[in-house]
This record gives structure tokens, C-alpha cells and sequence, in this order.
């Protein structure tokens, strides 16, 4: 059934909440407020208690997330999240806290953001982290800001930021909000970075190269070291972007390959809710060389004591109000623990298992471009259905219908009708059977069907293209 | 398809060439691949082209891309209606879907340009790739 707007429930008068009488003398908003300051009108929606908490009930059960079904987003990595991890980021020690409170006061949650700061660069194979970038798209700009002040530092001039034809969108913008001109290198046929091509637009005009690895086919570059070689020797820098860090996690390090900064996707990687369930959470781990421009300020310990140094002369300086998002650091830091080492290095291999086991399910079905073993994630192309007018968002509209999130469409851009898709860890071999049962099924489904689906929702498609010509921002009578 | 008397670039635009100026817009491969287009950001009147780099962004409501100078030049005219109907490349990629008019700098540049055929060809390998 469709639910109504909150504006179509209600009706003029009701209220929330009845209000005792008032038991001061009263005053007009016209004595208090300036004229220029008042409205005569309000249109808000009047509605009474239950009627709101059954509109947004029903909007709540119409939700498809990680808690109601598998969420196979690609680059995405829409993992449970433990619900343990809630339960300690809202203890009240931790939730009354005020980001102002003296040092001699908060020595627990200083000291929970050091050691978080401390296992990160362990995971991360780096020697210092910021938490203070607010997701990963702000660790990007972070890192970018960094590599600029440390460039003007040297008094150097670069221009150039190379990035893959098959990174994430955010890659290019992060680099050109730093003034870097973004230039694209090709990938191989293998799905890698092509090396012989990168030989040839390295030069000194070259800040950094931004990279993901395993890239967003899935992939580990497998000349990573070649890779960071050439970089280097032409005194340019290696970004990782840390999006796809759930394949490696205590099996391998972006620092060891050659790495000299990587962000950090807490809400990804470190089970956070996120995409509407919480904030997101972007911490940039750096090289010792680069540990001077980190913004301020870091936590540090003297003897048993934990300070906020504010002391960096190079810093970029903030890049966000107070620390960041607390509450993911406690959640983040929560995981950690529960895993410890071994279980962190599980989640990496099992990951890892899950997507190769739905590869080899799904391969006869549906074209694989890249037809390798893969890491945490990996993408099929609809081409042999689009041959049938079948398009990638068709078959991901009816994934809908067989309780699945839909994966990621059309990107890589690489990848044409690409489908991504990401298990994670936490998807038990069942729930991987019925999804690639589910995609089978719709492999051979007609074009009718797939057209015209999802079916069972209470809305089936919106006019996406209409939506971005023509947004209709707000209700109106 | 891919009409003849144009001549098309591997970054998929098409090029009509009357004495030394040419329009150029995407073909149908590129906007079928794009999906609905939603909004086009195009260069002023006076700017230059250099061939292989980018002048603009399209929106699809799959993504963003660039277009690419099939040759280089000063651009001489600007297919304004596409501003508000950006749909128009979709619906008539080779006639009313045309996005600007460039003075052609260097003729020679041309003969990299691909014949409606050759470019057919190069469209069936990127689908093979995937």
C-alpha cells in the first residue's frame, strides 16, 4: 500500500501533544519578536501521537537495509552492523560528554581516540592518523591538502594528480578542489592500472597517483610495488583510497606497497551504520614524513596522561568541528576489540571467500569482463540481457522483488551495464545460494517482467530522469 | 546508426564538416551508453578546443562524463536549447542534439577521425570488452 505524505494524514488542529496550562503571565511573539521576524502563516503538518508513530512505523518497514535482508552494494560495503557496538557508543560516560570538557576530564574518550588512532596505522601499515575527517570523500580532501602543503613546503610546483579510469568519482573532485588537474590512466585487460601508459604520464609535474586497491572491479593491482616505484622516483606520492580496505584487513598493508597516506572508511570497513543510519567516518593514516601537516589537533600521550596537541607549526590546520564523529570512533573502536587481530583477519578472508563463491555461481549467467579470482568484490556486465532490451537497472529493480538490495549499477564506468557486487563477511552461505538463485532466475526472466518491476513494493518506478530535469523539492496543496 | 558524411572520434563524437568549420555532437552509442541525459555543461562562444581534451560534462542519471574535442578550434556557436532540454542529445543525437559549431584549426587533425564503418567497428570491440 502506498503511505501518504505526512501532509496528507494530517488534519487542521490536531496536536502531539496537550501542553498544561500556562502558569506565567503570558506575552504576545509581537512585543518579542521583530515584525520582520514573524510569519502569519506555518504550514506544518498537525497530526496526533499515534498517527505519527504509525507513518513512520510503515515508512520504517518499507526500508530495505542491512538488518532486513542482504545488501550487496558494491564498493559499498554494507555489512552488519553488531548491535553490541551501539549499546557501548551510547553508555553514558561516553554519551554526556561535552567536546569542550577539560582533558583532566575526558581521559577515557582521549584515550580510546589515541589507541583507535594507534590500531588504524597497525592495520594500516601508516605511522600517524587523524580522526578527525568526517567520511571518506573528507579523508580524500584531507590527504590532498596534506600532499599540497607538504609540495609547497619543499617548494615544489606540481600540477598533477593521476587517477585511474576505474576510481570512484570522489577521487577526481577531492583532487581538484585542491587545485590539481585530475589526468585519467587507462586500465589493462586484466582490469589493472596500465603500467607502460603510467610510465609515460609520470613526470615531476606529478603530485600523486590516487589509487584503491583492490580497485572497484575488485581487483588487487598486482603491480602495486612497480606501481609506487615509478611514483616515487619521480618524487611524486601514492593516496590510497581506503574504500575497498575489507579485502585486506590483516592479510596485507597499503603502507608495505609502497602507500604514503590512505583514508580510513570506518562506517564501511569498521561495521558502522551507514547510507542513512548514521555518519559516516573517514580517519587518514600518513607516512612519518607527512606526519607534520596532520591537522590539529592529535591526540597524544605523556607518560599515563592523554593530551590534544595543538603544537604543529605545518598543520593544514582543522578540517573539522572538535574531533570528528565520535560516536562511529567508539562503534569503530568497539569492533576492533571484539575482533582482536584474528577475527579482523577472518572478516578480510571471508569476505574474500563470499564474493568468489557467488563469482563462480553466477558466471555461466551473466558476462564477466574480468574473469580472475577476485577480492571483496567483483562485477558482472548485463550485456548478453541487454542484447534482450534488457538493461542493468532492470534486473536490479528485481532483485527488489526477491528481497535483495539491489547491487551497484553502472559503475565502474569501465564495465558497460555493470553490475558490482559486494556480499561482505557477514552473509552465511545460504543467504549467498538465494541471492545467486535470485540472479539466475532473473538471467532468463523476460523482458516484460524485469521492466516493469519491483512488483511487490508499494511504489514500483520513479521517474528518475524527471526527478533530476524537474526536482519537485517540497509538498504543496 | 552512425550516418555517413560524418566522421566520428573514439571518445564517440561525431564531426560535420562544411568548408573549415564543423559541428559536433555524441553518437547514438554514446547516448544510448549514457542512458537519460539530465544536464550538459558546455563551453562559451570563443573558447578553444584542443582535440582529445575535454570541453564539457554530461549528466546521466547513471553518471557523469566529459566530452572530447574530436579536432581543435575556436568555437563559433553553442547549441544553447540543450540547456534546458538536455534530452534533445537522447532523442536526435545527430540533428537537434548537436552541441556546438567549432572553426576547424588544423584540417590535418581530421584524418584521425574514424569513417562511419571503422567507428561501427570500434563500438563492436568496446562491447565485447564488456
Amino acid at each position: 500500500m502506498k503511505e501518504r505524505l505526512v501532509f496528507e494524514i494530517g488534519k487542521k488542529g490536531k496536536v502531539g501533544v496537550s501542553l498544561p496550562r500556562c502558569d506565567v503571565p503570558e506575552e504576545e511573539p509581537e512585543r518579542l519578536i521583530p515584525e520582520q521576524h514573524l510569519r502569519k502563516d506555518l504550514p506544518l503538518p498537525e497530526l496526533s501521537e499515534p498517527e505519527i508513530v504509525r507513518h513512520f512505523t510503515r515508512l520504517s518497514q518499507l526500508n530495505c537495509g542491512v538488518d532486513t535482508g542482504l545488501y550487496p552494494l558494491g564498493s559499498c560495503t554494507m555489512k552488519y552492523n553488531p548491535k553490541v557496538n551501539e549499546e557501548i557508543a551510547s553508555l553514558a560516560g561516553l554519551t554526556r560528554l561535552h567536546p569542550y570538557q577539560p582533558e583532566e576530564l575526558c581521559q577515557g574518550a582521549l584515550r580510546l581516540m589515541y589507541e583507535l588512532g594507534e590500531y588504524l596505522a597497525q592495520i594500516g601499515g601508516m605511522d600517524a592518523v587523524t580522526l578527525q575527517p568526517a567520511a571518506g570523500a573528507h579523508g580524500e580532501l584531507t590527504g590532498m591538502l596534506i600532499i599540497r602543503a607538504y609540495f609547497l613546503s619543499k617548494a615544489q610546483k606540481r600540477h598533477q594528480v593521476i587517477i585511474p579510469d576505474s576510481a570512484h568519482g570522489t577521487n577526481p573532485a577531492s583532487a581538484a578542489l585542491c587545485g590539481y588537474q585530475a589526468i585519467e590512466v587507462k586500465s589493462d585487460e586484466r582490469g589493472c592500472v596500465d603500467v607502460v601508459e603510467l610510465n609515460k604520464l609520470v613526470d615531476e609535474d606529478v603530485a600523486a597517483i590516487m589509487l584503491t586497491n583492490p580497485n572497484t572491479l575488485g581487483l588487487f593491482e598486482e603491480n602495486i610495488l612497480e606501481i609506487a616505484d615509478i611514483v616515487h622516483r619521480a618524487g611524486g606520492l601514492l593516496y590510497c583510497d581506503g574504500a575497498n580496505l575489507n579485502a585486506l584487513l590483516g592479510v596485507a598493508r597499503p603502507g608495505d606497497m609502497g602507500f604514503d597516506l590512505l583514508h580510513f572508511n570506518l562506517h564501511k570497513t569498521f561495521s558502522t551504520p551507514h547510507g542513512g543510519g548514521g555518519p559516516g567516518s573517514g580517519p587518514l593514516g600518513v607516512k612519518r614524513t607527512l606526519a607534520p601537516f596532520l591537522p590539529v589537533p592529535l591526540v597524544v600521550k605523556q607518560g599515563k596522561r592523554y593530551l590534544l596537541d595543538y603544537n604543529c607549526p605545518l598543520s593544514i590546520g582543522k578540517v573539522r568541528s572538535f574531533y570528528g564523529n565520535f560516536g562511529v570512533l567508539i562503534k569503530a573502536y568497539a569492533y576492533l576489540l571484539s575482533l582482536g587481530p584474528e577475527g579482523l583477519r577472518q572478516v578480510a578472508e571471508n569476505a574474500v571467500l563470499n564474493a568468489n563463491y557467488l563469482v563462480k555461481r553466477l558466471k555461466d549467467h551473466y558476462h564477466l569482463p574480468y574473469d580472475r579470482i577476485c577480492k571483496h568484490e567483483f562485477v558482472l556486465s548485463g550485456a548478453r540481457q541487454k542484447k534482450r532490451g534488457i538493461r542493468a537497472l532492470d534486473i536490479a529493480k528485481r532483485l527488489i522483488d526477491c528481497g535483495f538490495h539491489p547491487p551497484t549499477i553502472y559503475f565502474p564506468l569501465i564495465v558497460n551495464e555493470a553490475l558490482m557486487i559486494e556480499p561482505t563477511e557477514t552473509e552465511s552461505r545460504q543467504t549467498l545460494d538465494r541471492f545467486a538463485e535470485a540472479l539466475i532466475k532473473i538471467a532468463q526472466e523476460d523482458a516484460e517482467t524485469l521492466k516493469s518491476a519491483p512488483h511487490h513494493t508499494s511504489v514500483g518506478r520513479l521517474d528518475e530522469v524527471a526527478a533530476a530535469r524537474k526536482p519537485n523539492l517540497r509538498w504543496k496543496e | 546508426m552512425y550516418p555517413e558524411g560524418l566522421k566520428y572520434a573514439k571518445t564517440h563524437e561525431w564531426l560535420k564538416v562544411e568548408d573549415n568549420e564543423g559541428k559536433v555532437g555524441i553518437t547514438y552509442y554514446a547516448q544510448d551508453r549514457l542512458g537519460d541525459i539530465t544536464f550538459v555543461e558546455l563551453p562559451q562562444v570563443g573558447a578553444e578546443l584542443t582535440k582529445g581534451k575535454s570541453f564539457g560534462t554530461v549528466e546521466s542519471f547513471k553518471a557523469v562524463s566529459e566530452f572530447y574535442a574530436p579536432v581543435s578550434g575556436k568555437v563559433i556557436q553553442v547549441n544553447k536549447e540543450l540547456r534546458d532540454n538536455p534530452e534533445l542529445i537522447n532523442q536526435d543525437p545527430y540533428g537537434q542534439g548537436w552541441i556546438l559549431v567549432v572553426e576547424i584549426a588544423s584540417p590535418a587533425e581530421m584524418e584521425e577521425l574514424l569513417s562511419p564503418s571503422d567507428y561501427e567497428q570500434w563500438v563492436k570491440q568496446q562491447e565485447e570488452v564488456g
